[in-house]
């Protein structure tokens, strides 16, 4: 339940493009047409789910505070945490080069769609934006981390895909001419992230700090409100059949 | 001298990195619902792009080509380092604020354009003019778009109520006037920047694209 709930948690409420508006430069510049759009957008799916959960080894037994005591007793009280963006974005630039370099020599095919677009995505704030994400919102497992990778890879995946099959068709609209091309392509990202934020209310009913635990609670008292409204329509059905009397 | 002069007012209007070169939206849009902390943000851009370009370019000569990028990214994450531990010992609060933004000036497309496409090719002091210029261009943006999203979105300027008092209804708010809640939300940013670009091309022509 822990895991349906993150993945979909990461693809639509906290959508990487909508919500924290990472990985824009990218989603911007390659959005004129689907298919590049869609080798993108795998790229990034594949790099978030190798990085994160590596990164998450990195965070959990070398980066953190008292990290280091598998290392014995006098390491416990060891911080590194002040390093983490430079572990962070040297293990992506190194799995970047390296994912290019096997994907170049197992699978040719596969190079040719992705292959130009990797060494892009070493700077792509998406990709170090989910690393920051999953130590910030201190993820507790390995899986669940793979998870959180996967998910806002897919959540960005389908974000620059929508915003590229928008502006193939928006090509053939009057638009403004000051508007045309960079302005239109924000706004209509804004009127998206819009629509994206009705998703907010999809897993806790609306209230952001509500448990999963909580939703039997939330069911028995809407059931209460539900009798209570029928004993009051009882009620109310009485009380006309009285005054049509 | 003309030259070294059109290195800083180039980037601050016909070829700004957000609304031109498309360098650098993530953070400008993600920090920019209160005023004070886009003014943080570009100090801190200002800092890592201006010392950034000038390192880069000692370095120009002597890193091979093949490892530029993770040479540069180092650089960058050192200075953005030092950013971040000093925002964590003086504006705490604001570094919550900023969160994981200050960690992602790193990736920042503006820095990594700029090096790519100037400190490599040019000497440390023009490098540093153009850094500062683009990071001025950056932050313009920014603090354009901080400026109404604070002003609109909860009447106040760096935490100070400047049209009245919203409970008492004193100043505007006697008028009738309420603030516009979703100017604090995200895609709001976006739709800011948006008209930014429209009224930025309808004044320069030459901007517009086909």
């Amino acid at each position: 339940m822990e895991h349906v709930e993150l993945f979909f948690k990461s693809i639509f409420i906290d959508n990487m493009v909508f919500a924290t508006f990472l990985g824009m430069c990218s989603y911007l510049a390659v959005s004129k047409k689907v298919s590049t759009a869609v080798g993108l957008g795998a790229a990034v799916i594949f790099v978030l789910a190798i990085t994160v959960p590596l990164n998450w080894l990195l965070d959990q037994y070398i980066l953190q505070p008292g990290a280091l005591s598998w290392l014995g007793e006098e390491y416990a009280s060891y911080d590194l945490s002040f390093l983490s963006f430079i572990m962070f974005i040297a293990t992506i630039a190194t799995m970047v080069q390296l994912v290019e370099i096997i994907v170049e020599k197992f699978s040719p095919s596969l190079y040719n769609s992705l292959g130009i677009f990797l060494p892009l995505i070493a700077v792509n704030c998406a990709i170090l934006g989910g690393s920051l994400f999953m130590q910030s919102r201190e993820i507790a497992t390995l899986g669940l981390a793979l998870n959180y990778g996967v998910g806002s890879g897919i959540g960005w995946f389908l974000a620059i895909l929508a915003i590229a099959a928008i502006r193939e068709k928006i090509r053939y609209s009057n638009v403004p001419p000051a508007l045309r091309g960079l302005g239109i392509t924000f706004i209509i990202t804004g009127l998206m992230a819009i629509g994206f934020m009705s998703f907010g209310g999809m897993l806790t009913g609306g209230d952001d700090e509500g448990k999963v635990e909580d939703k039997s609670a939330a069911i028995e008292a809407i059931e209460e409100d539900v009798k209570q409204q029928e004993a009051k329509t009882e009620s109310d059905l009485e009380l006309a059949e009285n005054i049509n009397k | 001298m003309a030259k070294d002069s059109r290195l800083i007012l180039d980037p601050l209007a016909d070829n700004n990195p957000i609304t031109i070169q498309v360098l650098g939206i993530c953070s400008a849009l993600a920090i920019t619902a209160e005023l004070e902390a886009s003014i943080v943000m570009s100090i801190s851009v200002l800092f890592v792009l201006g010392v950034g370009n000038v390192v880069i370019s000692l370095m120009r000569n002597i890193i091979p080509s093949k490892i530029r990028i993770i040479v540069q990214l180092i650089v960058v994450a050192t200075l953005v380092i030092i950013v971040d531990l000093v925002l964590k010992a003086f504006a705490y609060e604001l570094s919550k604020t900023l969160s994981v933004f200050v960690g992602l000036i790193i990736t920042n497309c503006i820095i990594m354009g700029r090096f790519e496409a100037f400190a490599l090719g040019n000497g440390p002091w023009r490098s540093f003019l153009d850094g500062i210029g683009n990071a001025l261009g950056y932050g313009i943006i920014l603090i354009i778009v901080g400026f109404f999203r604070e002003l609109l979105g909860s009447g106040t300027l760096l935490g100070f109520p400047v049209l009245g008092d919203p409970i008492e209804k004193t100043g505007l708010y006697a008028l009738g006037y309420e603030n516009n809640g979703f100017m604090l939300l995200s895609p709001m940013a976006l739709i800011v920047v948006g008209i930014i670009i429209w009224v930025q091309r309808t004044k320069n022509k030459a901007l517009i694209e086909d």
